[in-house]
């Protein structure tokens, strides 16, 4: 999920904690007890994934010069709009695993660069998916201020050989 | 806010139901938030003709998310050093998740307290969904 220019702002960070159903006031409203008791409004731990909205090419947002893999009235047939990697991979590609490391309070007004990097592939068989595809990246999200680290994200994504559905 | 050292002990453990049958308009407002549009979150024409699934299904990140608040809730928001998950299985429309986070481990280093927990959410037939490991900053 690279990212040149991944500004934090307030109302972004309200949205994505009402997204994961999280009403906590630290995510929202500078005055409550819970922003004060962490310096002010910081966002949620899993928030560094909506640098998606910032990647410029991101395959997993309609773009309108593009054909979109979606359906409109009825499917369109293509499988993916191409790429996406793993985890948030379109066409097969499923989030396998996802690890944070903190190294200061993601907060509104930031402006944060994300680098990745790709990191080892591996495979696996599976009842459930068949061959198991696995590749992992690493991104880095530095403040552009001061260069310092503020969240390691690693990223493990699988291609499945088939869709993994409920009965399996 | 944080917590104090003394007041967390190996064992101890807090359980919240993170969604109650949980909804697609919730899954698309992940979509919406996250930018991760993939149709196989929204859009259950792609999802059942063209990919092959049941149904169209929560964002792992969605999952992780609600699971995170377990830990923010009883740690602080800035209460984290660390958080990670694997996605054991998919959460489908209808699910309900319940997540429990139990302390490991309560450690020192650098002069710094930390309590080192798992996580994990299961959904309605108690089936894990997400299962992982956190780390939180302690007060002395």
């Amino acid at each position: 999920m690279p990212a040149e220019h991944f500004p934090i702002e307030a109302s972004h960070i309200m949205m994505f904690a009402r997204a994961i159903g999280d009403p906590n006031p630290a995510f929202r409203d500078a005055d409550s007890a819970e922003a004060k008791a962490s310096g002010g409004i910081v966002a949620p731990p899993t928030f560094a994934m909506a640098s998606w909205q910032f990647e410029p090419q991101h395959p997993l947002r309609p773009d309108p010069a593009k054909p979109w893999f979606g359906s409109g009235r009825e499917p369109t047939g293509r499988v993916s709009s191409g790429g996406g990697g793993g985890g948030g991979g379109g066409g097969g590609g499923l989030h396998a695993e996802q690890h944070f490391e903190y190294h200061q309070p993601m907060r509104p007004g930031m402006v944060l660069t994300a680098t990745t990097q790709q990191g080892n592939t591996w495979e696996k068989e599976s009842k459930r998916g068949g061959t198991l595809k696995f590749s992992e990246s690493v991104t880095e999200f530095r403040d552009t201020a001061t260069g310092d680290l503020v969240v390691t994200a690693r990223m493990v994504g699988v291609q499945t050989q088939r869709p993994v559905d409920k009965e399996a | 806010m944080s917590v104090k050292q003394v007041d967390v002990k190996v064992g101890d453990s807090k359980t919240l139901v993170v969604f109650d049958n949980l909804t697609r308009t919730q899954i698309v407002m992940y979509a919406g938030a996250s930018g991760d549009y993939n149709p196989l979150h929204s859009d259950e024409l792609f999802t059942t003709k063209i990919a092959g699934y049941p149904s169209v299904f929560a964002h792992g990140m969605l999952s992780m998310g609600a699971t995170g608040r377990v830990l923010t809730d009883w740690f602080g928001a800035d209460g984290l050093t660390k958080y990670g998950v694997r996605f054991v299985n998919q959460v489908w429309p209808g699910d309900t998740l319940t997540t429990t986070a139990t302390v490991a481990a309560v450690r020192e280093e650098g002069g710094q307290h930390f309590a080192d927990l798992t996580v994990e959410t299961v959904n309605q037939d108690g089936k894990a969904v997400v299962s992982g490991t956190a780390t939180a900053r302690l007060e002395g």
